[in-house]
């Protein structure tokens, strides 16, 4: 047995140079056609499994407008002077977009994350975390968008989209949502230790915005503080651009809106490159 | 084979990786403590030492996957951390655990890992059969990554290191848990590359392995080189040349005795090592003690080993 088993720290740490110094989770990260890369390993694996993907898109949706929209259309009438089908279908394109990227972002991410060691093998080519976290959250949001189209279709053939071709300027809108809402979808796959961590996260921030944003009934059937409180979540600003787009009618406060997204997407990217960083530099 | 005529061109000696004063910590931890080492072209270049010696870590420090708390290194003339990217290029790695895609197939995994090189995939078509072979893998082409045993996945993994044509291919424990076919075919690819002049770095903690394949080793242990040298020159540095092995029950007396036979004895458990350059006194002195099992040998590298990082067990 050689002498000592503990190891002496070495007195001069002083002496790194400040170019290791340089390497810290919150450098900013940098934008590189490198990402792609990642988003084409993502298209590939998904283009195996596009049945089930296909099914999912569309069959959800339209069991969704079918029975609430028609069912519970009926109950209510109108809401807002919209039929309630046409208020539910432009609500729930936003909406399903969100709960696509969220689940992509956390149990897909977390999956090539942790127990498949994807980003590990990434890591050993020129790419970098900044790469994979932004081809990760280009990915989750083209998946996003994949969603609501196919609500927009379904929505079209019942009848749902009184807009016409002006509800494809939803698209881009749902594309920047997605942006907004995988950020925090992928800090939670970097800072969780299972895939049970993720349920305080749909029942704490995804459900409650799923049922107090406006998908189901307007803002101003909520109490004053709520209505306020709402102002808060990127749901209520996406669908407050994405409903009157659908329905035909004027945005209202666009720039608002959009910079509230385009707010959440850029916060959401910087500080999920900095925690996945953070679990997976050595 | 994928590798037409040779096109490194080695400029004589110009060390591909220098280390100096490398420091890493964990915390209070000192996982690397000030470590020196130059590693030239075309040789392959051992890290040997117990779990928990630092070897993994320097391993990563190589590629800019750990970062460093002191000292300096470059590879391939380029600085860490600054060029990792490029670093990472020209080089090759072979991880301790398998992280091979599932969700493709083996073709598709190497495929796969050229994009992430920015490699276009027409232009690796052919280096990916070759490595099919050189894997020999070609039957399995077609198969998905979990249906494969582990040898396959290992094979797999070394080719998929190679599918940037690297100039360095850093492996960690290449052959840890795989059978004595599997590990003599690795040996044997790892030879190949090494005399088409790529430079091999590896850790192992089998000293046959490290015997059979280094031109140059060193042995770590808590984070520092103890020493560094060919196998041959540490066996003749740290060891005598020749260990008489001795299972049974021998009493102190005789120990007492061998021990003043010998350069060097030592007991563990219930067998006794006797080191010495003039074995046949010995060998004679216990004559047929029918009550002994001896066992005469060369001295190896593990005695080396031995000798350098004690018998404790390391968790």
């Amino acid at each position: 047995m050689s002498g000592s088993t503990t190891n002496r720290i070495p007195a001069k740490r002083s002496q790194a140079s400040p170019s290791q110094a340089s390497r810290t989770i919150w450098a900013m990260p940098r934008f590189r056609w490198a990402a792609l890369a990642l988003l084409e390993r993502n298209f590939l694996v998904w283009k195996k499994l596009i049945g089930p993907a296909i099914v999912l898109n569309f069959g959800e949706p339209l069991i969704y407008l079918l029975g609430l929209g028609l069912g519970l259309g009926h109950l209510v009438g109108e809401v807002g002077g919209l039929p309630y089908l046409v208020f539910l279908a432009s609500g729930v394109v936003a909406s399903s977009a969100m709960t696509t990227v969220s689940f992509e972002g956390m149990y897909s991410v977390f999956t090539r994350m942790v127990p498949q060691k994807t980003y590990d093998a990434i890591m050993a080519t020129p790419m970098d975390i900044d790469d994979i976290v932004l081809g990760e959250s280009i990915w989750a949001a083209l998946k996003g968008l994949l969603s609501a189209i196919a609500i927009l279709i379904v929505a079209a053939v019942l009848g749902a989209v009184p807009g016409g071709w002006m509800a494809a300027w939803a698209l881009p809108v749902v594309f920047l949502m997605g942006l907004a809402f995988v950020g925090p979808a992928i800090i939670m796959s970097a800072i969780a230790g299972s895939y049970d961590f993720f349920n305080y996260y749909f029942v704490l921030v995804v459900t409650p915005m799923f049922m107090l944003s406006g998908v189901f009934f307007p803002l101003d059937s909520m109490p004053p503080a709520l209505q306020v409180g709402v102002q808060f979540l990127p749901l209520t600003h996406a669908i407050e651009i994405i409903r009157p787009l659908i329905v035909g009618q004027p945005v209202e406060h666009l720039v608002l809106h959009l910079a509230v997204l385009l707010f959440f997407a850029l916060i959401g990217y910087f500080f999920a490159v900095a925690m996945v960083r953070r679990r997976l530099w050595v | 084979m994928f590798d037409p005529p040779m096109k490194k061109s080695v400029t004589v000696a110009a060390p591909v990786i220098r280390a100096q004063g490398l420091v890493k910590q964990f915390g209070q931890f000192c996982a690397v403590d000030g470590i020196d080492f130059t590693i030239p072209p075309g040789q392959c270049f051992g890290f040997l030492g117990p779990n928990g010696a630092g070897k993994t870590t320097t391993l990563k420090m190589l590629m800019g996957l750990a970062d460093f708390d002191a000292g300096s290194l470059s590879v391939l003339g380029q600085d860490l951390p600054d060029q990792a990217r490029a670093i990472r290029a020209c080089v090759g790695l072979v991880p301790q655990a398998d992280n091979l895609d599932p969700d493709f197939t083996v073709r598709e995994n190497l495929f796969m890992y050229a994009r992430f090189f920015g490699l276009k995939r027409a232009a690796v078509a052919d280096r990916v059969e070759a490595l099919l072979a050189f894997s020999e893998l070609t039957a399995k082409a077609d198969a998905k990554v979990e249906t494969l045993s582990g040898g396959m996945k290992r094979r797999l993994t070394i080719a998929r290191a190679l599918i940037n044509d690297p100039e360095i291919v850093i492996l960690d424990e290449p052959t840890t848990g795989l059978d004595p076919q599997v590990r003599h075919l690795i040996w044997a690819r790892l030879s190949e590359l090494r005399a088409r002049g790529v430079t091999l770095v590896l850790t192992t903690h089998y000293m046959e392995e490290a015997e059979r394949l280094c031109d140059q080793l060193v042995v770590m242990d808590h984070g520092r080189i103890l020493d560094q040298g060919s196998p041959k020159d540490l066996i003749q540095r740290h060891v005598e040349s020749d260990v008489i092995e001795l299972r049974g029950t021998v009493s102190e007396g005789l120990f007492t005795t061998l021990r003043s036979m010998s350069a060097h004895t030592e007991r563990q458990g219930t067998a006794v090592y006797v080191y010495t350059h003039a074995p046949a006194p010995i060998l004679e002195f216990l004559g047929d003690d029918s009550e002994l099992t001896v066992i005469h040998r060369r001295a190896g590298l593990e005695d080396v080993f031995l000798r350098l990082t004690g018998r404790g067990l390391r968790e």
